[in-house]
């Protein structure tokens, strides 16, 4: 029995303590908007935040998140930043197949909350590590570009 | 396997072959009942809202005026579960704001009209539902004028529809929510007369998707995201070689790991059931297996390559003639060979199946994109009546062809069968990366007879690859012997030239091959585009002016081609280091002509700084959707023009995750504009006509930057680096 903190709330799983939080979250916990698509952190559909920074939780072991907060994207309308990307994700329409929507949302809330205004190489940075295979990346850009804007104008 | 895979053969499939329906050319007439009979699977689902009233399959309308759209395509990220709404909505005259979509049953009411089965593929989606759809909603709205008529004691002729209400002239309104159930029970049309397009409300316009919301939060349910009580997850060795087969095995150490239930073997490998993904895995990692590799055991990309080539320098089977080859005297001759390796599809969500075989029934869950074959498969593998197999679509995290393919299902359902408990079937990225369902290679040579001035006087080529109809298990080569999918957009690219003669030559190589986003247009319209840049350059003609040259008998092409030079600015200056390429191709019924901006550095790698894209797809449901279906295929083409290789050594497949099968990410992308051809011809398909003019259109730049004609895909960077 591990104990972990998911989206404030501290939660027992009986999971080995080698379990990626991914498989944690999705079979133990099911919460199953956190997607598997490579479990190498090659591919960034994964992401959650820890303390606030986006990991791969493909390959984060259940041992190395006690003791940490995890935010998933199921929390992510409860921050304000979370709120602004979800809400400009709506407005470009930006998901297509949608399965690698979670992890590009929390790369792009991490990226926000430390950077209110982002520029095209920030963006690249803070998002090259997740891929889309449906390409919406012009429209995560903009996207991404419209919740700054949001988030600025409501500083 | 193959076996197994036959059983998708026969009465589950029709037999009508996907090549006479694309010939076609009334789709939509010759299509579909109205399925105004509703499915005994739709019955039950419709149980869980009372307040709803059923009109037909495809449509209910609920006591608050919300109208939900049953739609039986699969929504893979193309907009489908969009745009049919849009088309019923609109023939409806429902408010927008109110309609909902959900995902059909499987049932022979949701057959794909161009297919003959329940199916999403092949850019099938509007082209066969323009019209049977657009009637689906006509037939209803016509119900629900007799019903209001009926209310109001008046002639229908004096009653109107707007956004979900039906208006007697005198003022009276009725909402359709409060008329849904006497509308149900109104004589069905026999005819309907559909809006003529100057009337549309809905269609043509920027609708946002219906599916975005649930995208965002992390609601939205896929494939893998199915839990069932009882259910256990299954992690598979599967078959390394084509045709390997396992001798012996050991279980000890995968059965020793906590979490672990059972191994078991079925025809396509071994597999170890547990109660979560991880333990399977680990599991799965644990077992030790002797293969034995078989005759493919010494199959590698080398092989492959020199049983294509020599493919090539054979005469075929006569796909395409014009005039005779053999009497042309050329003054020069220009001939190149074009190769393109096998790709996997390489879904975001790694393929996976869900089923529960028991009692005399099964059940599946899934992101397929067949769900009617798929119902004849897990009959047979369950022995129960098609009928008793009930299909539930989640959405697809990418289908691109790869999710109509059968094998994730069966090995699901034999898995459930054998193990007597839900199983979650799923496969590792390495496992979906060599899962032996691949683009197929392939080789072509062309050659042209030109005259002293340069002007092509024939224009010969010889294709060869694998065929992917007989590698379907549901399709034969008809006795003509041409592969109609492993010829397309090279037998009839639209140039005019007096002579002509398009071969195909048959190679198998052992490798089972499949439809991949544009099928053979995916490396077809690469060679041909290129090579007809060749040409232009043998002619001393600017590529563009070549092309519209040859064009004036193929006027949809020549718009688009116009229409993307136009706004590429074509001719006109560009930063120091940038070129041009251009390339124009038809698929799916759809005409797309792309301009690529390129550079090139000293290293030799590729910048790609704007694309320009111009489709002709006919009349268009949502515009927005439309472009962000060329953005999306020219993407998906990047990462294949760039990357995309699937190689082999001694029989094994030598890639397996992003790292060795990388992605375009984000930082490679460049802006792409895309422009619609403003058209009154019937719809045509959008999911992948964008992709195949953007490799040639690249490879032409590369061209006109270095002088380097890249004849392979994907691009050989090292080719082009200066000392
Ligand atoms: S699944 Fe974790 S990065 Fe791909
Ligand atoms: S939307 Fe499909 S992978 Fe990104």
């Amino acid at each position: 029995m591990a104990t972990i903190n998911v989206n404030g709330r501290s939660m027992q799983v009986d999971a080995s303590p080698d379990t990626p939080v991914l498989w944690v979250l999705r079979d133990e916990l099911g919460m199953t908007g956190t997607k598997f698509g490579c479990g190498m952190a090659l591919c960034g559909a994964c992401t959650v935040h820890l303390d606030g920074a986006p990991v791969r939780s493909c390959s984060l072991p259940l041992s190395a998140a006690v003791g940490h907060r995890i935010t998933t994207i199921e929390a992510m309308s409860g921050t304000p930043v979370g709120k602004a990307v979800q809400a400009s994700w709506v407005a470009q329409d930006v998901p297509q197949c949608g399965y690698c929507q979670s992890g590009q949302i929390m790369s792009a809330s991490a990226l926000l909350a430390r950077n209110r205004k982002p520029t095209d190489a920030d963006i690249d940075q803070a998002m090259s590590g997740n891929i889309c295979r449906c390409g919406t990346y012009n429209q995560i850009r903009a996207a991404i570009k419209q919740a700054a804007a949001s988030l600025t104008g409501r500083a | 396997m193959t076996d197994i895979l036959n059983l998708s053969r026969g009465k589950a499939l029709g037999t009508t072959s996907r090549r006479d329906f694309l010939r076609a050319t009334g789709l939509a007439a010759g299509g579909l009942t109205l399925g105004f009979a509703l499915p005994a699977a739709s019955r039950l689902a419709l149980a869980a809202a009372p307040t709803d009233t059923t009109i037909n399959a495809f449509l209910r309308i609920a006591a608050d005026g919300t109208c939900t759209v049953v739609c039986g395509l699969s929504e893979m990220g193309q907009g489908v579960h969009t745009a049919i709404p849009m088309l019923i909505a609109e023939e409806l005259d429902a408010d927008w704001t109110r309609v909902k979509v959900e995902q059909a049953p499987v049932d022979k009411a949701y057959s794909n009209p161009i297919f003959g089965m329940q199916a999403t593929g092949g850019s099938t989606s509007i082209r066969g539902h323009w019209e049977p759809m657009r009637k689906v909603g006509a037939a209803a709205r016509a119900m629900l004028v007799s019903a209001a008529a009926e209310t109001w004691k008046v002639p229908a002729s004096e009653c109107r529809t707007e956004r979900g209400q039906v208006i007697h002239s005198s003022g009276k309104r009725l909402a359709y929510g409060k008329l849904a159930a006497s509308a149900a029970k109104q004589p069905v049309p026999e005819t309907v007369t559909l809006k003529d397009a100057s009337k549309f409300t809905i269609l043509g316009r920027n609708l946002r998707r219906l599916d975005t919301p649930p995208k965002v939060n992390g609601s939205a349910k896929y494939g893998i995201d199915v839990r069932l009580p009882g259910m256990l997850t299954a992690v598979m060795a599967r078959l390394p070689v084509p045709g390997a087969k396992v001798v012996s095995f050991d279980a000890t150490k995968a059965k020793a790991v906590p979490g672990v239930r059972q191994v078991l073997q079925i025809p396509s490998g071994v597999a170890v059931l547990a109660d979560g993904y991880w333990a399977a895995k680990k599991g799965r990692d644990a077992l030790e297996i002797q293969w034995d590799a078989g005759i493919s055991g010494n199959l590698s990309s080398a092989s492959v390559s020199a049983m294509l080539a020599d493919g090539a320098a054979r005469a075929g089977a006569v796909a395409h003639t014009v005039g005779d080859v053999a009497a042309v005297k050329p003054a020069r001759t220009l001939e190149a060979s074009y190769e393109a390796p096998y790709l996997s599809h390489t879904c975001m969500e790694p393929l996976n199946c869900t089923a529960w075989v028991h009692d005399g029934e099964a059940e599946i869950w899934s992101g397929t994109q067949s769900q009617g074959p798929s119902q004849g498969i897990v009959s047979q593998i369950a022995g129960v009546a098609p009928g008793k197999v009930k299909i539930n679509t989640l959405y697809l995290g990418g289908g691109f062809g790869r999710r109509f393919a059968p094998d994730f299902t069966i090995d699901a359902a034999m898995l459930s069968k054998a193990a007597g408990v839900p199983v979650k079937l799923v496969y590792t990225r390495e496992d979906d990366t060599r899962a032996w369902f691949y683009r197929p290679a392939g080789v072509t040579r062309f050659t042209a007879g030109l005259d002293a001035a340069g002007v092509a006087q024939s224009f010969t080529a010889t294709v060869a690859s694998p065929s992917i109809m007989e590698s379907s298990g549901f399709m034969k080569i008809p006795p003509n012997g041409v592969d109609h999918f492993a010829v397309e957009g090279t037998e009839d690219h639209p140039y005019d030239f007096p002579n002509q003669r398009i071969d195909y030559s048959r190679v198998e190589p052992g490798v089972r091959v499949w439809f991949w986003r544009s099928v053979g247009h995916s490396q077809n319209i690469f060679f041909t585009e290129s090579f007809v840049d060749e040409m232009a350059g043998a002619a001393g003609k600017d590529p563009f002016e070549y092309r519209r040259g040859l064009l004036s008998r193929q006027p949809r092409y020549r718009a688009a081609l116009e229409l993307a030079a136009e706004r590429a600015g074509w001719g006109k200056p560009l930063p120091a280091g940038v070129h041009r390429g251009i390339a124009v191709g038809q698929s799916f019924g759809s005409y797309v002509a792309e301009v690529a901006e390129v550079s090139v550095a000293a290293d030799g790698s590729i910048k790609v700084h704007r694309v320009v894209c111009a489709v002709d797809c006919g009349q268009v449901v949502n515009p927005d959707i439309v472009k962000r279906q060329m953005e999306s295929a020219i993407i998906y083409g990047m990462t294949a023009a760039l990357y995309g290789r699937i190689t082999l050594k001694d029989g094994r497949v030598e890639q397996g995750n992003f790292d060795t099968y990388p992605m375009v990410r984000i930082n490679e992308v460049p802006p792409i504009e895309v422009h619609i051809v403003a058209s009154t011809e019937k719809p045509g398909g959008v999911g992948e006509p964008g992709l195949p003019p953007f490799a040639p259109a690249v490879a032409n730049a590369i061209f006109a930057a270095t002088g380097k004609r890249l004849r392979e895909l994907p691009f050989d960077t090292s080719q082009l680096k200066r000392a």
